[in-house]
């Protein structure tokens, strides 16, 4: 049987694209259940995007959730002894409270998860399919990169503590130099640092000018300083992505922050011109893993497949191919006729008579005398 | 070169920032006509404006349909909006404050009744201090809820402090001074960086130079 061509809807599509990118470079389909034990993501509640969870009880009493995020999932049933890397892909729906209307939604989230040794080579695998993930869509797409333990090591110079640390990681996503200058001052953060920070946050673009002005920033630090480790590895990185050609549209922007408590090495977040919002996000989280209890690295990200919906727009000019009307005509040349139509792909929509709203390419009348209205 | 959106605020901090704008090659005079054209256009600076109602501009930047804007950095602390904040454009100066009847400052307890327009400002505010509040959420005539006994205190803007002071009320204590600023959508930001940056420059040095 063939398949008329508009089965698919664009972001269908796009997800079948994306798993057999995934299936190439050896990543498995991760299935799981719609719920999880509460308990996983009220002890990680700040690794989660959204606080609002939906939450309801089995029959003996058990506090089940639906689950709002993947990453947590696949991180606590990776084995505990990790030999071999966990290399999976996902597309599954999550729950999260909707921002404004306080009700709950449901999201389809697309991404991978790499569990076992992290190195530069595998840092540059995912980036580069989170790279070709978004190229998919558009032409015009960037991918962000920051790196928390960077950001760590310049906060920790700083001597940045408490709520005053907080509120200048939230400058620095803001890129608000502004206030993270008020608020420097006030704590009496040394001028060089306060400096040091203010050019972290207008560093943005181009990954090799960016990796210069880097180096330039932090010359008088000495070599073994963490900051000066981020950014050789964010260097090593980015020759491997030069190679793949995939410099133009991963670009280096420190306001990519995310929660220090779970990420330490690189984050990114992807963009599509059109689409007001992020579309990926993702980055290391070795921190994560190790609360859990085992002992190794891991890297990933997710893609909002509805959100790119919104790209693509897709209106569809008629429900149907053809429309078949019978009239008062044997259902015999009526059978017939919508099997001889699909047979050719024809997507075909059989009725007594024409009715209002149906939208459609041609017409085929099999009763003569029915009246064309 | 793209165009780039810009959201002003309906009223007179949108009118100032509209002439620094103006001042620095991005005019667009027919915006100053009286007509009942919503958006104004000017392909030769590369800009297009319209008027929002001042506490949606963050909203508008936020989903894309403009991308920047100027808005009250009240706005952005109570909205809580995901946008790159981009320069403080130091105008439109006042404070957030906490204030009530003279002399009448509540001790902390019991639940402190506050009115405000900024549930979420108050709230933290509050639990930074670890104090227990009732929060009455109004739309406006905030001075008049401690007047009337609705509330202890009301968590409001205070620009003098004359309206207050005539209705034998007073402030209290700051607890974010607010000013207006530029903020940017973060796709924009990122797909018309260039020109978002010529901007932000040339409005940081405008507001140097005053």
């Amino acid at each position: 049987m063939t398949l008329p061509n508009q089965v698919l809807r664009k972001e269908e599509q796009y997800i079948l694209k994306m798993r057999g990118l995934y299936e190439l470079y050896g990543y498995k389909k991760y299935k799981m259940s719609k719920f999880e034990h509460y308990d996983l993501y009220l002890e990680n509640k700040s690794f989660l995007a959204s606080n609002n969870i939906v939450t309801f009880t089995d029959a003996v009493g058990t506090l089940l959730a639906l689950k709002p995020d993947i990453t947590l999932s696949i991180v606590k049933n990776a084995p505990e002894e990790i030999t071999a890397p966990e290399k999976v892909y996902y597309c599954e729906n999550v729950y999260r409270s909707a921002r404004q209307s306080g009700g709950i939604r449901e999201i389809q989230q697309v991404g991978i998860e790499y569990i076992g040794d992290v190195d530069t080579y595998v840092q540059a695998e995912v980036l580069s399919l989170a790279a070709k993930s978004l190229a998919e869509v558009s032409e015009n797409s960037l991918i962000g990169v920051s790196h928390m333990g960077l950001l760590t090591a310049l906060l920790d110079r700083a001597g940045l503590t408490g709520t005053a640390r907080e509120e200048v990681l939230r400058c620095l996503g803001e890129k608000n130099n502004h206030e993270m200058q008020e608020i420097c001052n006030r704590e009496n953060i040394a001028k060089e640092e306060t400096a040091r920070l203010a050019s972290v946050i207008e560093i943005y673009g181009d990954f090799e000018a960016s990796l210069g002005k880097l180096d330039h920033l932090l010359a008088d630090l000495p070599e073994e300083d963490p900051a000066r480790q981020a950014a050789d590895e964010l260097s090593g990185l980015y020759y491997v992505l030069k190679a793949l050609h995939l410099d133009d549209s991963i670009i280096l922007d420190f306001s990519v922050a995310n929660d220090m408590d779970y990420y330490n090495g690189i984050t990114f977040q992807g963009f599509v011109d059109g689409i007001p919002e992020h579309v990926l996000s993702g980055g290391r989280y070795d921190t994560l893993v190790k609360k859990f209890g085992k002992n190794a690295g891991a890297i990933g990200f997710a893609i909002y497949p509805d959100l790119l919906e919104r790209l693509t727009d897709e209106k569809r000019d008629s429900d149907v191919d053809v429309l078949i009307t019978y009239g008062n005509a044997d259902p015999v040349v009526a059978a017939l006729e919508a099997e001889k139509l699909t047979s050719e792909g024809l997507r075909v929509q059989v009725q007594k008579t024409k009715t209002d709203g149906i939208r459609y390419k041609k017409h085929v009348q099999l009763d003569e005398t029915e009246v064309e209205q | 070169m793209r165009k780039l959106n810009i959201a002003l605020p309906k009223g007179r901090l949108g009118e100032k920032a509209y002439k620094i704008f103006a001042d620095i090659g991005y005019g667009c005079p027919e915006i100053l006509e009286d007509s009942r054209k919503l958006i104004f256009e000017n392909e030769e600076n590369g800009v297009c404006y319209f008027w929002a109602k001042p506490s949606d501009v963050a909203i508008y930047v936020e989903r894309g349909a403009a991308d920047v804007g100027i808005v009250g950095k009240d706005i952005l602390l109570e909205g809580g909006h995901d946008v790159y904040e981009l320069a403080d454009l130091k105008m439109g100066k006042c404070r957030m404050a906490v204030a009530g009847k003279k002399d009448m400052q509540p001790s902390g307890e019991t639940t402190i009744r506050v009115a405000t327009k900024f549930p979420r400002i108050a709230r933290e505010f509050y639990d930074k201090k670890g104090l227990d509040i009732d929060i009455i959420k109004l739309n406006g005539s905030i001075e008049i809820a401690p007047l009337l006994g609705l509330s202890d205190v009301i968590v409001d803007i205070v620009e003098t402090g004359k309206t207050l002071y005539e209705n034998n009320l007073e402030p209290y204590e700051t607890i974010v001074p607010i000013s207006a600023r530029l903020v940017a959508n973060k796709a924009s930001f990122q797909f018309k960086n260039a020109e978002i940056l010529a901007m932000t420059e040339k409005i940081q040095k405008a507001i140097a130079e005053k």
